[in-house]
């Protein structure tokens, strides 16, 4: 109702001269399709920039990745064989102290950010040779990712809980972990603030560009059509097929991850680990399962069993705890695992942005993207690196973690 | 917030006459309470004006019984020691000694590491 009287009119009527599209100054109006975190994390970018947005968010009948996932910052490991990615995931790291102050002056919502470090958890000396190696390839990226191995006894003394079978573990100072939920919630809030505009239940199914007018029309299954000079298709597992209509390739598929969270305990994990994280309010989150199952968000009890098994074997002490909920979330997997990010060259003005780790790059793509891609900014060196079109490439091949 | 420490107040419900007239004897706290046999160990304490049964651990707001059906884990005590057990689902038994889950849940001391993690 209120799109019907009060939005309609805005991108069809309020005259737009074609020349100012590529104007830094113009400040024109940008469609978001998706409320998820990388959605509304660029949406509160451009927004804070000063563009006028509009984000369409899909409302329950979506996968909402984002209300799944783990609520790691993590960067330790990520872009091995993808430097421009490890770059990135480096640069994003630094961003999100500002990032959480900013939302908390804004909103008054604390995401609950702890960064003082995090750890990987090891349980062979095959692992902790492999994860070393790795870890270090990656340490002079960018201003450096700082690493430290640790054996059992040096582990134990930050993790004393960890169990008899764990190896050792890795450490990277600048990891760390926040409340996703409460991220997602600031970010919405935030962009009522900012004067953003909105929409819930818009399942958006076609997206079309008036090469004319350079004009966008993103059109929803009940009809509605929102128009706009600028689009960010940021829609997860949805800009498959929306990308392919504004000339852009986002070849992303579903990967389930299932959870489990605990009752509340008293504080007794005081960093964040790749298998289990307690939360600010005494939760714990033991993760994952990795699976391929389509377009299936459900739980399994084998999941489960092996999930629940791997955390007590890493804090015994979780052997009698209360298991409160479990869930699995799908997780929007491109070939590489890593994101894509990519101006459309036949219809210009469209973006597309999607990546798995939308909690890690919150403060990227707040930062960063969301001037980009609402034309406030110029384009970050080597963002080409990034473009779906590299998974055309035949000469290429490609894998993910996951 | 006030939170009334009185172990025992005035009874929210009472007892159908059906109940079972074979009581079991409870430790609540640090009384002692007779109650019929077979309830629950909510519906006990709501027999006998327990007043809350859980301090939350993020806001230490008081909490009782709501549900009563395993859903909503207000009902949170511990039980022989156990924390964070729901009343709602526990049968009374004789002997039972039950707390009020006082904020989040205690871990075993680590001393106790198992070996059972495989």
């Amino acid at each position: 109702m209120e799109w019907a009287t009060d939005r309609a009119p805005r991108g069809v009527w309020r005259a737009r001269p074609l020349l100012t599209r590529k104007s830094m100054e113009s400040k024109e109006e940008v469609i978001i399709v998706g409320g998820g975190v990388v959605g509304a994390a660029i949406a509160f970018g451009a927004a804070r920039s000063g563009a006028p947005v509009i984000l369409l968010d899909q409302g329950d009948i979506a996968h909402r990745a984002s209300r799944g996932n783990f609520g790691l910052v993590w960067m330790q490991s990520k872009g091995d064989g993808f430097p421009r990615y490890a770059k990135w995931c480096r640069e994003a790291v630094d961003f999100w102290p500002a990032l959480a102050k900013e939302l908390f002056e804004l909103t008054g919502i604390d995401v609950d950010l702890r960064q003082n470090g995090g750890f990987w958890i090891g349980f062979s000396e095959a692992e902790m040779r492999a994860r070393e190696a790795m870890l270090e390839k990656l340490k002079d990226v960018g201003p450096g990712i700082p690493y430290e191995m640790l054996d059992r006894a040096a582990l134990k003394a930050h993790l004393p809980a960890i169990g008899p079978t764990v190896a050792g573990g890795s450490f990277c100072p600048l990891d760390g972990h926040v409340n996703p939920l409460k991220l997602l919630y600031a970010l919405h809030a935030s962009l009522k603030t900012l004067g953003a505009q909105v929409f819930s239940n818009v399942d958006v199914v076609h997206v079309s560009h008036q090469q004319e007018h350079g004009i966008f029309h993103v059109k929803s299954v009940d009809g509605r059509v929102w128009r706009a000079p600028r689009m960010v298709l940021a829609a997860g597992l949805g800009n498959k097929k929306l990308a392919a209509q504004v000339g852009l390739y986002a070849p992303v598929e579903p990967n389930r991850g299932q959870v489990l969270i605990t009752e509340r305990l008293k504080p007794f994990l005081p960093y964040p680990t790749n298998k289990a994280r307690q939360t600010a309010e005494g939760t714990v989150q033991l993760g994952y399962s990795i699976e391929d199952v389509g377009l299936d968000d459900g739980t399994t009890v084998s999941a489960i069993e092996w999930i629940a098994k791997r955390a007590i074997a890493t804090f015994p002490i979780l052997s009698d705890v209360r298991l409160v909920r479990a869930w699995g979330a799908l997780r929007v997997m491109t070939p590489d695992g890593s994101p894509i990010y990519q101006e459309s060259v036949s219809c210009p003005g469209a973006f597309v942005a999607t990546s798995h780790s939308g909690v890690s790059l919150a403060g990227t793509h707040a930062y960063v993207v969301g001037p980009w891609m609402a034309g406030l900014s110029a384009e970050p060196q080597d963002m080409a690196e990034f473009a779906g079109d590299r998974y055309r490439d035949p000469a290429r091949s490609f894998s993910n973690a996951h | 917030m006030h939170i009334n420490d009185a172990s025992l107040c005035r009874p929210l419900f009472t007892a159908e006459h059906s109940l079972p007239s074979h009581t079991v004897t409870l430790q609540f706290e640090d009384e002692s309470i007779s109650v019929p046999a077979g309830i629950t160990v909510a519906a006990a304490l709501l027999l006998k004006g327990a007043g809350h049964f859980r301090i939350t651990p993020v806001k230490s707001s008081p909490r009782a019984a709501y549900c009563m059906m395993g859903v909503c884990f207000e009902c949170l005590v511990e039980i022989d020691g156990k924390p964070g057990r729901q009343a709602c689902l526990a049968t009374v038994r004789e002997g039972m000694a039950i707390r009020r889950q006082q904020g989040a849940s205690e871990l075993p001391p680590l001393a106790e590491e198992n070996q059972n993690g495989e």
